[in-house]
């Protein structure tokens, strides 16, 4: 059983290491997401935050103007399920005094 | 109930970093804008300053520091300066959370969205560190420690 483990993630291993050769490399600017044109015709978005990010917002993290501005709803989205999260540990986790006697 | 051996050597040393560590917080979440970091990283970093202190000193401390109850409307503070801040940028004629909009005089639409990105960071870095510390609360509640 344990030989079986073995073998199946050398297998995925094996896998992964295969795709991962088929990689573009890293920085290249030929790369198809740095394109300003996907291969659909469409225009990429990220070439639009990459030109405007500074110019609409003065800041000079991209980073920071993708996820602030562009993609705000998404991040707070993501705050209020930190908040649930902290909210579920105050209902489950919490042990009144009373009942511990 | 087990005692847990209370260290002065270990309390003065987490008093020693906290306010360093908290400053490293308030540091991240404000410079974002211009260096990698943010309201998710800096609120972790001010949830560790505060829970470095409870673990090392205990409730009777650490309620000096930030008390049981504060946290929880700490967060709610938290999300509802995010919220509030695309409410009223809608509320003013853009689009929610269009920070273009916010009712700031004298500011063009860019640096009105600088100061935007700024304030929901700072919404998101007080959510994060108030249920970090939160969570650890109700861990521990009911066993009392140190």
């Amino acid at each position: 059983m344990k030989a079986l483990k073995v073998l199946i993630l050398v297998l995925f291993a094996g896998i992964l290491i295969f795709a991962a050769s088929d990689l573009p490399f890293r920085g290249d600017p030929d790369n198809l997401m740095h394109a300003e044109q996907s291969i659909t015709g469409t225009t990429v978005k990220g070439s639009y935050f990459i030109q405007n990010a500074y110019r609409d917002a003065r800041t000079p993290n991209m980073v920071t103007v993708v996820l602030g501005d562009y993609r705000s709803i998404d991040t707070f989205g993501e705050q209020v399920v930190i908040y649930t999260a902290g909210l579920i540990t105050l209902l489950v986790l919490r042990k009144t005094r009373r009942r511990r006697g | 109930m087990r005692r847990q051996f209370h260290s002065p050597i270990v309390l003065l040393g987490a008093r020693l970093l906290s306010p360093y560590i908290m400053v490293f917080g308030w540091y991240v979440i404000i410079h974002g804008h211009y260096s990698p970091g943010g309201g998710f990283q800096g609120g972790a970093l001010l949830a560790a300053s505060v829970l470095l202190i409870r673990v090392a000193g205990g409730r009777r401390i650490a309620r000096l520091q930030i008390q049981e109850f504060a946290t929880t409307p700490l967060a709610v503070i938290g999300v509802v300066i995010y919220f509030a801040t695309g409410l009223v940028a809608m509320a003013m004629g853009g689009y929610f959370l269009d920070y273009g909009a916010l009712p700031i005089p004298g500011m063009d639409p860019d640096w009105l969205r600088y100061t935007g990105i700024l304030i929901i960071e700072v919404g998101i870095g007080l959510a994060v560190m108030a249920i970090l510390v939160m969570i650890y609360d109700n861990m521990v509640k009911g066993e009392d420690y140190a």
